[in-house]
């Protein structure tokens, strides 16, 4: 009763309040330590490897469990070549999907349509990889490859890419399924950003004469070219990481095949696919580590830049 | 009209636009074919995908999947514990990770707007959201199993967690964001403290569109197998313990597809179809929950 | 209604309305013959029969959502880039009825150009966004090329002002500027109808003049159709004024007559500001 008779104090706040606020800020600065731990634990984790090898590490191609000897060359490079492999085969279906989407499609279907798109990206990684080595590896090996192998192989400057035995894994058929699993998250990108540039651009094109097609050209794709940018680098964010689906049908071997039909491996597959065998505090171990913490290093680069190109799109 | 036109050249060339006007057709109508080609393949992908998992895993579904722990190649086991072990984890992961990422969404919605600290959350945050799982199992792997003796289900439930947070992130300032002032002010005006209009009237605005992120949360992490390689490991054995390895769906699907075994290779499949229809039933019926919103 | 003339007989740059008669109509350009057009279901044109004289400026005034914005819209076949919206009836060019099938809607929109609400520059240089519309019908040689931009942006009073930045990007001009950069690109195309959508509102009392005074220019070369909201407008820059209401046309008169003898109650109430 005694508060009554106080004077109203405006400044103070309700003990409840202060102590919501506290939590709230607290779990956003738990995100911030969240990301700060991921990096330092991974580059604790690797510490040995990076101490054993130096700059060795980064440049090696070996991979000798035997001889104990590690390097990241292989691994890098399957990375890198799958998911840029898999973004060029990715990149146009994705753009045709969201061009049709918010500009072609009547409209009773771009719900359902887009609906199906985004379902092909909730489906988990694991089954991608399954429905790979299953099914399209054996296709690739008994169809595709022999094919490509046979019309491509004896080309000049770009023969020996599609040179070697057709087993049905490796590179390429990575970089497909990869594909297939970043076409989504592309699309839905792209077609969210198209969406967002005023009708009365597009009509004042159309008003001049322009096709459906010179619209997008000349007036969506540059308005939107940051953020589709983005979207892309978010797609390449994805590929990256991808460990599942790539683990199944990438051939698991530690060399550089000149080859797209030859097997390789992603930091991801290799992480994956060398852990069951590698004792706690081995330098083996420290290796797979120090090979997560370059894939963060890598992928977190990728997906800041995409980050900040969204956004900056947003506010143009 | 040519006498007007005449002091700006020619009037224009009627063969010429004609011809222009044709090709300029043409390429719009390659165009818009293709790009109708994309759609039928981005589609036929995911019917392919769904036609397969129905295919080669219905037939090898029976009850005894349900009731039957998973056993040795040629003993007719089922996926009983993978299924239980996918569920506590998953469910536990929701648990952790839904409190924290909804109390980080309410900070960026509601305390952190255009401070520095809340553009490196928002950024971190939705980094966060694209990372790759395999490191976030990695992560666990270092700081929960490596130190504390050993693979545990906790340690599974903590990963799936971290991947929790972000989506939920996500969507609840999104949803938080849509509510307007006036609602806000109203409340203020009653007398309420800030922390109840967000806790009783701006939550319950947003409910569905927060249920909607925890569904499209769960749904990811049903599915998540790389972080749970490092940290729950899996078990054939029937464990309910936390702090023991423990089995999980997706795992048991990656080490029985790559088995030698066509028992286990079958097993796998029904899995496969049992996860992969049931992540697409929650995207579905997260987007009917979202749909009276919007 | 009195307060308009007066507003209007003030500015001695603005063609006086009391010169217009019936008399001073010209033979038209478009002619549209009982036009229904429909929002799916709802029908927001009904009936409309008008003609727009050549070389003439049609004004055409009327409360929010009367239908005069989309009769202009249907005169270059915007509506057809959304479904459920279509038209009936006939809209003759040159003998031709231009919303039937088959019409070529490319070169239709080049023949009757269009300048919106809001200036819409595209994302290019200014000499870009000029050739932009041009390169879409003909085939132009680099000298050509550059003869028309000077003549399109000259007739649309903008030459001077950006002579020497053609190739720094549209984006940087003021609103007045991209909205006659935008009538610029328009008339490079070199169309024979011009369609204006409010081009004014979205601009300041200067940037209007300007525009107004463009108009007046244009119709020498140009038919005209124009939509605005404001009655000073319609009396300073038309000839012909059509007043709609509820998705009729109520009344089509000279611009002279429109304003100081309206046959119709709900005319003479409209513009005398006591509705809309």
């Amino acid at each position: 009763m005694t508060q009554t008779v106080a004077a109203p104090a405006p400044s103070r706040r309700p003990i409840g309040d202060l102590a919501f606020e506290i939590l709230a800020t607290a779990a956003g600065v738990l995100v911030l330590a969240l990301l700060g731990a991921i990096i330092v634990s991974l580059f604790i984790g690797g510490l040995p490897a990076f101490r054993q090898f130096g700059v060795g590490f980064l440049t090696s191609a070996d991979w000798d469990p035997v001889q104990q000897v590690f390097g990241a060359v292989v691994p890098i490079y399957g990375t890198i070549i799958t998911s840029i492999l898999a973004l060029l085969m990715a990149v146009p279906v994705a753009f045709g999907i969201a061009f049709w989407l918010t500009e072609l499609a009547p409209t009773w279907l771009r719900r359902p349509v887009g609906t199906a798109v985004e379902l092909l990206a909730a489906v988990p990684s694991i089954i991608y990889g399954m429905w790979g080595f299953f099914i399209i590896v054996p296709f690739m090996g008994d169809y595709i490859q022999p094919v490509l192998i046979d019309w491509l192989g004896d080309l000049p400057l770009i023969g020996f890419l599609f040179q070697g035995p057709p087993f049905g894994t490796g590179i390429f058929t990575a970089a497909l399924i990869l594909a297939v699993m970043v076409i989504p998250f592309i699309a839905a990108t792209m077609r969210d950003v198209f969406q967002t540039v005023p009708p009365v651009f597009k009509e004042s094109a159309y008003g001049l004469g322009c096709t459906t097609w010179e619209v997008m050209r000349s007036i969506v794709i540059p308005y939107t070219s940051t953020s589709v940018v983005g979207g892309i680098m978010l797609g390449l964010g994805r590929a990256l990481g991808e460990t599942m689906a790539v683990t199944f049908v990438i051939g698991n071997t530690n060399r550089i095949s000149t080859s797209l039909f030859g097997p390789g491996n992603t930091i991801a597959s290799l992480v994956a696919l060398e852990f069951p065998e590698s004792p706690a505090g081995s330098l083996k171990l420290a290796s797979l580590l120090a090979l997560g913490f370059l894939l963060f290093v890598i992928s977190f680069i990728v997906l800041a830049i995409s980050r900040l190109l969204l956004r900056k799109g947003k506010v143009a | 009209m040519s006498a007007t036109l005449s002091h700006r050249g020619p009037a224009r060339d009627a063969v010429v636009a004609n011809a222009l006007s044709r090709r300029r057709q043409r390429v719009n109508f390659l165009v818009e074919a293709l790009c109708l080609l994309a759609t039928f393949v981005g589609l036929a992908f995911l019917a392919l995908i769904l036609a397969t998992l129905l295919y080669l895993g219905f037939s090898g579904l029976s009850a005894s999947v349900f009731t039957t722990i998973t056993k040795p190649p040629g003993s007719h086991g089922g996926l009983l514990n993978a299924i239980i072990g996918s569920l506590i984890q998953t469910a536990l992961g929701t648990a952790i990770g839904t409190p924290i990422g909804l109390l980080v969404g309410t900070y960026l919605s509601e305390y952190a707007r255009g401070s520095l600290l809340g553009e490196a959350v928002r950024f971190v945050s939705d980094v966060l959201l694209s990372a790759p799982s395999i490191l976030i199992g990695l992560f666990v792997y270092t700081v929960m199993v490596s130190p504390f003796g050993g693979f545990s289900g906790w340690a599974g439930a903590v990963a799936l967690a971290v991947i929790v947070i972000p989506i939920v992130v996500r969507t609840t300032e999104d949803m938080l964001r849509l509510i307007p002032v006036a609602l806000r002010e109203a409340a203020v005006a009653l007398g309420a403290p800030k922390w109840k209009s967000i806790v009783f009237i701006c939550y319950r605005a947003a409910l569905d569109g927060i249920a909607t992120g925890v569904l499209l949360a769960i749904a990811r992490i049903a599915g998540e197998t790389a972080p749970l390689l490092f940290t729950s490991l899996g078990n054939l054995n029937w464990s309910l313990s936390l702090t023991q390895p423990m089995s999980s769906l997706p795992v048991t699907i990656y080490q029985y597809a790559g088995s030698a075994f066509d028992d286990w290779v079958q097993l796998a499949w029904v899995g496969a179809l049992l996860i992969t229809f049931g992540v697409l039933a929650l995207n579905v019926l997260a987007r009917i929950v979202l749909r009276p919103r919007t | 209604m009195s307060n308009s003339i007066t507003e209007a007989d003030a500015k001695p740059n603005i063609g006086t309305v009391s010169t217009r008669s019936t008399e001073a109509l010209n033979e038209p350009r478009i002619a549209i013959r009982n036009l229904d057009f429909y929002y799916g279901a709802n029908r927001a044109l009904k009936a409309i029969n008008l003609d727009f004289p050549a070389g003439q400026v049609t004004g055409m005034i009327g409360p929010s959502g009367c239908g005069k914005s989309t009769l202009l819209r249907v005169l270059n076949r915007m509506y057809d880039l959304y479904p459920g919206q279509r038209a009936t009836g006939e809209v003759l060019m040159d003998g031709e009825n231009i919303i039937a099938p088959g019409i070529d809607l490319n070169q239709l929109r080049s023949r009757i150009g269009m300048v919106f609400q809001k200036p819409t520059p595209f994302p290019m240089s200014i000499y870009e966004n000029i050739t932009f519309g041009v390169k879409l019908h003909e085939r132009l040689s680099k000298a050509d090329m550059d003869e028309r931009v000077e003549w399109s942006l000259t007739r649309a009073a903008l030459w001077a002002e950006v002579k020497d930045r053609l190739h720094s990007s549209a984006m940087g001009l003021s609103g007045g500027q991209q909205q006659r950069l935008c009538i610029a690109r328009t008339i490079a195309v070199r169309p024979e109808v011009i369609l204006f959508d409010e081009p004014t509102s979205a601009l300041d009392p200067i940037s209007t003049l300007k525009i107004e005074e463009l108009i007046d220019e244009l119709k020498r070369e140009f038919t005209i159709a124009i939509v605005t909201h404001n009655m000073q407008q319609a009396a300073r820059c038309a000839d012909q004024v059509a007043f709609f209401y509820l998705g009729e046309m109520v009344e089509v008169a000279a611009a002279a007559d429109m304003f100081t003898a309206p046959k119709q109650k709900r005319t003479q109430e409209y513009i005398t500001g006591r509705f809309g």
